[in-house]
């Protein structure tokens, strides 16, 4: 479980995050959505430390980690797995030697054993034969499945995805999100998904935080999402003419 | 962003890429590719600019003594003289500031706007440790030695420019070259060598670290990397010359 409290944060005088209390719940896929802009990266980058916020607190199962040491952070980081909007592959490294990168900084496997975890989790995200290969030489759709195994290979606590479906076809972005559905339930994982992108809502979206504004606007699930009264949530999820046709297929009223 | 802001980003960075890595075992692995790589990957350009160096210091020597009281011997150790002192170390710099302080900011520029340093601290990986310290350490390693072969590949220059056109006999070469050698001036450019092998890897680590927006940003951060090591090259080597010849 994830609990931030209060978080806010300013760039230059302008207030992109303002008091943002949220919890995040251990088992479940957490989706983050909100339009372009309304913060949801910069939280997602205040809960894992990339951005120091200006004022609140982010608690890893009670751990505090907001006033931790480089040290004490860095340890509950071994913990986390991050998936990135572009994927941030080592690209001077091979598909398997960035997923046993995690491995070999911070753990004593003998070689042999790191190998067959790195097999094991390619095999998970259903890639094979392209472990030599390097992620220039391979499909978008791929770069992310390997950076869903690298995430996943030191079987973390608590995996971030930073908008997993960008740039990827209506098909991969299934399969991604039944991939990260699928580890998240197998790991027991706190999972946060940050995305814009309707259909994983309502395909894996067991809790949905919408950020309006730097704000929490509404926190629900993808059933109660279509049902909403909420005005701003309702025209960011509405925006979609998919979705209107599909809402009025199934006679809820907008 | 003033001077003194830098200065204060720059001894962040330094500090914390000074750090006991992770792994011994990587960082010596990641040591012997960028030995490879700064070292190795620029003898070429090293042997080729020095060999002509040494040729070039040559003939303008010789055609400058017009006095009858000037030995001719001192084309060697003119040679000799100008190599070791300032050619081999500080041109030898001046070289490599461009060569691998825009490869070095470019390369971590990229990183850090591919995510990639990112995710090297969400590892739990100390970043700035991890990327440049093996950087800085190979530099320091390596370049003294790139130096000292920069200094025969020089007199060896001059030599067969001596032997090739006869401008000055090749025993009086060889006698100016041996003329009044005094060990000093090869501890003096390694000292300055070292120096110089911190700035060009550390100034460019910290552009690259640093780069905030896109392709246009990590161009604009190997530029500036590559012009402020060649100033800083300039002014240490004046204050170092000031301090260890006077």
């Amino acid at each position: 479980m994830i609990k931030i409290e209060n978080i806010s944060k300013a760039f230059n005088g302008e207030q992109i995050l303002s008091g943002i209390n949220v919890t995040y719940d251990q088992g479940k896929t957490n989706l983050i959505i909100g339009a372009s802009g309304s913060g949801k990266s910069v939280l997602t980058k205040c809960t894992v430390g990339l951005i120091k916020p200006d004022t609140g607190k982010v608690f890893y199962d009670d751990r505090e980690f907001t006033s931790l040491d480089n040290k004490s952070r860095q340890e509950i980081r071994t913990e986390i797995g991050m998936l990135f909007q572009g994927n941030a592959l080592f690209d001077s490294l091979t598909i398997e030697e960035n997923v046993m990168f995690p491995l070999q900084m911070h753990t004593d496997m003998k070689s042999d054993e790191i190998l067959e975890r790195v097999n094991f989790c390619l095999e998970r995200v259903q890639l094979t034969g392209v472990n030599h290969k390097y992620p220039a030489e391979i499909s978008g759709g791929m770069q992310k499945r390997v950076a869903l195994a690298r995430a996943i290979s030191m079987k973390p606590k608590y995996l971030f995805c930073d908008e997993p479906n960008s740039g990827l076809d209506p098909q991969t972005s299934i399969v991604i999100d039944q991939l990260i559905s699928e580890i998240t339930k197998e790991y027991g994982m706190t999972t946060i998904i940050v995305t814009h992108d309707m259909n994983s809502v309502m395909e894996i979206g067991e809790k949905v935080i919408f950020i309006h504004k730097g704000q929490k606007w509404w926190e629900g699930n993808s059933d109660s999402i279509l049902t909403t009264t909420n005005q701003e949530l309702s025209d960011f999820v509405f925006a979609s003419s998919v979705m209107k046709r599909l809402v009025n297929k199934s006679n809820l009223s907008i | 962003m003033s001077l003194l802001s830098h200065i204060g980003k720059f001894s962040i960075l330094i500090a914390k890429t000074f750090s006991k890595p992770e792994k011994m075992k990587i960082f010596w692995r990641q040591l012997m590719f960028e030995i490879d790589s700064l070292g190795i990957g620029s003898l070429g350009i090293i042997s080729i600019i020095s060999f002509f160096m040494g040729a070039v210091i040559t003939i303008q020597t010789s055609s400058n003594i017009d006095s009858a009281f000037i030995p001719a011997y001192t084309v060697g150790f003119t040679v000799r003289q100008s190599m070791i002192l300032e050619f081999a170390p500080t041109i030898i710099a001046l070289i490599l500031a461009g060569k691998v302080g825009s490869n070095i900011a470019s390369e971590i520029g990229t990183m850090r706007v591919s995510e990639q340093i990112d995710a090297l601290e969400i590892m739990g990986i100390n970043s700035a440790s991890y990327l440049i310290l093996p950087k800085i350490t190979a530099a320091m390693i390596i370049n003294p030695f790139l130096v000292i072969i920069s200094m025969f590949i020089g007199m060896a220059g001059g030599y067969i420019i001596a032997w090739g056109t006869g401008i000055v006999t090749t025993a009086e070469y060889i006698y100016g070259l041996e003329y009044d050698f005094k060990v000093f001036g090869v501890y003096y450019a390694i000292v300055k060598t070292v120096f110089f092998a911190f700035i060009i890897t550390a100034i460019p680590s910290y552009y690259g670290y640093y780069t905030k927006g896109g392709s246009l940003a990590v161009g604009a951060a190997s530029t500036k990397a590559v012009v402020t090591s060649s100033i800083v090259i300039l002014l240490v080597n004046y204050v170092l010359t000031q301090l260890l010849l006077i």
